[in-house]
């Protein structure tokens, strides 16, 4: 493998930045922004000329390796810490830096009137720096390291405005159930170092060839487990919906764009696992699926415009999991709906941001309405990616989308009906719940409160999203235009990446014709149930009980409360009265003891010398009756 | 082979059980002066056994430093310190006598028991042939050969103690003796006139002038800051009204 | 008669001296009583020198005298200067130790 040294340089120029700008603390106010933004432009610089490199090299060539150092040297035990630059890393790379660094522009006005926007800053460029470790990482241990950087720069983020005790909350939440996942991570990697005896990518991957399936299919499910944790995919989701507490650069960057999307990364990384592993890929194709939906029921009930969004992430990424899922014929299309999403997603994010900022900071979009009218600039980027994202050609969704669900009729038998049928359901409640979000934010007569002004945002802000929008145009069709990233992936999935066409269920016209119509009937139903009745400005409560449950998200928080929380409350209880009674008593009790024994002994020591006297005597009474009975 | 002759059977028969009863009455006896004088005679005994068992230059040194130095020197300590309520018998610490008594039968019992089981597998040998130049010349042949560094070693202790006894008697004075004439001012200056002229002697006005009869004040009543404090500690003072005059006869007696 | 019986006299010497030093309060009495347990001792090393036939026994006795000559002057020396500031011959009275 080709070696290079500028590797390191896309990880320590956001992790430079991170470190200044919390060390610098104050005095770096005034400039922090522009250091954060520039440290993550850079970095995407760095990644473009990556690409260019690449580029120039003949294909078989093209994945590059930078080793660090040697980071554990314990007999049988190596790791290198060492970065690997593939064609499946740039696009990561790429997509983090450059997605990244218009969010970045974009927080700098959505954040401008935070007095702790320095350290938001700092926190940003961590995540990014923890992102790029993620994704470069070349073995599962160097991973593991971006994977709890990833997930430490999220908390800080959810937390950030940690002053309202729910957002504090929440930051814990996401944190305590992301740590589900990193602990499956942490047992994928000690199975496959048990078992196969190393944890890098490469010796995974030929140590992987001949092992026994019950390993490969544990470490599976283990990584499986992590990126359900990472990703929020069942039965880990609940926490997404909280994460929304952050900021909404952050939502947009890590809970649409990037981060979430780690756990895909983890699944087609580890291509070489699952595909010797069909039951650990039925588990995650189930996984996919029921998240999927999961995701699309709870889009339909929630009036938080930030949630409705955070919902539809969930499905999508839900969309993701099950095309990696379906092993060699879905890799690329699992990606490529990753890039597009992150696109669109984040585009949406920013939007939802921007009519946030027009709207005194309410995210409840039964109190928005007609607000086309004043931000054209944020109706029309928004109304992009929501073209996208519904899947209406020739927007970026519909090719990725449509990929996938072609991908899943072609899974076979009646798997494969299934699988297609539930994309297909997943397409109508994806295009009804979006129509609903754009209906009730913009096209809707008004509900909001005369004191409200709503009005455009600034360049700084709108201008991302303008960019946002067009790789939510385009970009589906550029990755799609003769299998372009199909092709481009093909050499880090092997010869598995080779053409899976050979049984088809239906010709692709006529699931795109499918894929459509679905669309047709879920837009449909919204604009019957809202663009043409009357909207209640707060939501109607005497609804039916499936709405109510779909409002409480599915009853995710109840169940876990119920089954998790109370009981781990009730066995803490008892640890807690066990460690009170049994390990202080047993200390307690030494202490008593000792005192007691003093306070008993003390009395002995009365300062009178016959007393001593007395003492002495009946020492000798006791040596000459042990000389008494030893000479018996 | 030792024979024991009759003699000293019959001393040991009589001496034994005296210096036993006379230990015992050294712990009953109320006062320190009785205890000395029964434990002198416990010595004494043992020079006794001492000289009975071929000893004679120990049972001397026995009796001289003893008997002689030793309880001489507790006699006057004892003089000295005078007597107190130390000498009561009862007991102040609860239960310590109890536990004193029982422990030291335990004792006793178990070291009676012991020497009654011991034996050293051969007769008792005597002293004749040890002793046949004579016990002094034996013992000094001992001490000047074999043990002479311990016996350097003990004088040199002597020397120590004798030293050491002297540092801890002398009396270090922390302000001047008072001159006579400062204590003629201090009499007069402190308490009333009464005692400006110093105390009453004992006896005085008194029917007897025994140094344990209180002197009597001209009114006729006792005074009995005239009698040694050490008297009165001791219990020795005897009680003054009964030397009291009884109505003073003021009268002249007509000549008969 | 045995040369032992000396030993059972010594014994209940001993034992008698070990009642004495824990039941009296003079301290004068308590010393005389840890004399009559060192003559008691004595009476043993000269009749084990007796039963043996060696003189050491004796020999050991009297250093034993002249150490307990020692002790009897330097421990007078004592009970006179503790007198001497507390005006009083109780070994109870000296028992500021306990605090």
């Amino acid at each position: 493998m080709v070696t290079s040294s500028s590797l390191v340089y896309l990880i320590a120029l956001p992790l430079f930045g991170a470190i200044t700008l919390l060390l610098a603390g104050r005095r770096a106010d005034k400039w922090g922004h522009l250091l954060g933004t520039a440290m993550s432009a850079s970095s995407f610089g760095v990644g473009l000329y990556q690409l260019s490199q690449m580029l120039s090299r003949p294909t078989e060539e093209r994945a590059i390796g930078q080793k660090l150092f040697t980071w554990i040297d314990v007999a049988s035990f190596q790791v290198d810490a060492g970065l690997l630059l593939d064609q499946l890393s740039i696009c990561f790379v790429l997509l983090i830096t450059g997605v990244g660094t218009l969010i970045h522009i974009y927080s700098i006005s959505y954040m401008s009137h935070d007095e702790n926007r320095r350290r938001f800053f700092a926190y940003l460029n961590l995540f990014i720096a923890a992102m790029l470790l993620l994704v470069l990482g070349d073995s599962y241990l160097t991973l593991y390291v971006g994977w709890e950087g990833v997930g430490l720069a999220s908390y800080l983020l959810i937390g950030f405005w940690n002053q309202k005790p729910a957002y504090a909350t929440a930051s814990k939440k996401a944190f305590v159930m992301n740590r589900i996942g990193d602990m499956g991570l942490s047992f994928a990697i000690m199975i496959a170092f048990a078992t196969l005896g190393t944890v890098s990518f490469a010796g995974v991957k030929e140590a992987s060839e001949g092992a026994s399936e019950t390993a490969l299919t544990a470490i599976g499910i283990m990584l499986l487990v992590a990126a359900a944790g990472k990703s929020a995919q069942f039965p880990l989701q609940a926490w997404l919906g909280d994460a929304m507490a952050g900021p909404t650069p952050v939502s947009a960057l890590i809970h649409a764009a990037t981060m979430v999307t780690a756990g895909v990364y983890l699944i087609v990384r580890s291509n070489f696992i699952f595909d010797a592993a069909p039951t650990a890929q039925l588990i995650v194709v189930i996984v996919g699926a029921i998240t999927l939906l999961f995701g699309a029921v709870i889009g339909t009930a929630k009036d938080d415009i930030k949630k409705a969004l955070a919902a539809s992430t969930m499905s999508q990424i839900g969309y993701m999991v099950l095309c990696a899922g379906l092993g060699p014929a879905g890799y690329a299309f699992a990606i490529m709906h990753l890039l597009t999403h992150g696109f669109f997603k984040a585009g949406m994010f920013l939007g939802a941001g921007s009519v946030m900022h027009g709207m005194n900071d309410s995210v409840d979009m039964r109190r928005y309405g007609g607000l086309r009218k004043f931000m054209p600039i944020t109706f029309i980027t928004f109304g992009l990616g929501y073209l996208a994202i519904i899947g209406v050609p020739p927007f970026a969704g519909f090719y990725s989308k449509d990929l996938i669900i072609e991908t899943a009729f072609n899974a076979g038998g009646f798997k494969g009906i299934l699988l297609g049928s539930i994309t297909l359901l997943g397409a109508v409640i994806t295009a009804f719940y979006m129509t609903r979000v754009m209906i009730l934010t913009f096209t809707s007569p008004k509900r909001w409160e005369e004191d409200q002004h709503p009005h455009e945002s600034p360049f700084l802000m709108w201008f991302p999203m303008v960019i946002l929008s067009i790789g939510s145009v385009t970009s589906g069709l550029l990755f799609y235009r003769g299998d372009a990233l199909k092709n481009w992936l093909n050499p880090v999935f092997g010869d598995h990446g080779k053409d899976h066409y050979e049984e088809h269920l239906f010709e692709p016209i006529v699931v795109s014709a499918m894929a459509l119509t679905a669309v047709a009937i879920g837009v449909g139903i919204a604009i019957m149930k809202y663009q043409l009745s009357e909207i209640d400005a707060v939501a109607p409560q005497n609804v039916s009980i499936f709405t109510r449950i779909a409002r409480k998200d599915l009853l995710q928080d109840s169940f876990n409360e119920s089954v998790f929380m109370r009981p781990g409350q009730v066995l803490t209880r008892l640890l807690v009265k066990g460690d009170e009674n049994v390990v202080d008593g047993a200390v307690r009790g030494i202490g008593r003891t000792a005192l007691g024994a003093g306070a008993t002994l003390r009395r002995t020591q009365s300062g009178f010398a016959r007393s001593y006297a007395a003492l002495i005597l009946i020492g000798a009474v006791a040596l000459i009756a042990g000389i008494w009975v030893v000479t018996l | 082979m030792l024979t024991i002759q009759t003699p000293e059977a019959v001393m040991f028969w009589v001496l034994g059980p005296l210096s036993v009863i006379a230990a015992i009455g050294m712990l009953v006896v109320k006062k320190a002066v009785h205890s000395a004088l029964l434990l002198a005679w416990i010595m004494i005994t043992i020079a006794l056994f001492y000289i009975a068992q071929d000893a004679v230059f120990l049972g001397i040194v026995q009796i001289v430093v003893y008997t002689g130095a030793v309880m001489m020197l507790f006699l006057f300590i004892l003089m000295l310190v005078g007597v107190d309520a130390s000498d009561s018998l009862t007991e102040t610490i609860p239960g310590l006598r109890a536990i004193a008594i029982t422990a030291a039968l335990g004792f006793g019992g178990l070291l009676v028991s012991l020497i009654s089981r011991a034996a050293l597998g051969r007769p008792a040998i005597g002293l004749a042939e040890a002793n046949k130049d004579g016990n002094v010349q034996g013992l000094a042949k001992l001490l000047f050969s074999d043990y002479v560094f311990a016996f350097e070693a003990i004088s040199a202790l002597l020397i120590t103690a004798a030293l050491g006894a002297m540092v801890l008697a002398h009396h270090q004075r922390t302000v001047a003796r008072p001159t006579q004439r400062e204590q003629a001012i201090a009499r007069f200056r402190t308490g009333s006139l009464a005692s400006a002229a110093g105390l009453p002697n004992p006896g005085v006005y008194a029917r007897h002038n025994a140094v344990d009869v209180p002197a009597l004040l001209p009114d006729g009543t006792p005074a009995p800051n005239s009698i040694s404090a050490t008297l009165k500690a001791r219990g020795d003072m005897l009680e003054s009204s009964q030397f009291e005059l009884g109505e003073v006869d003021n009268t002249v007696q007509e000549e008969k | 008669m045995n040369p032992y019986n000396y030993l059972y006299v010594a014994g209940l010497l001993f034992t008698i001296g070990a009642i004495g030093v824990i039941v009296r309060r003079n301290a004068i009495v308590v010393f005389m009583c840890i004399e009559l347990m060192l003559n008691a001792a004595n009476l043993t090393l000269v009749t084990f020198s007796r039963i043996n036939g060696t003189l050491e026994g004796q020999v050991t006795a009297f250093f034993t005298m002249v150490v307990a000559a020692c002790e009897v002057v330097v421990g007078l020396a004592i009970i006179i200067a503790i007198y001497r500031s507390r005006r009083s011959a109780s070994i109870d009275d000296a028992s500021l130790l306990k605090r």
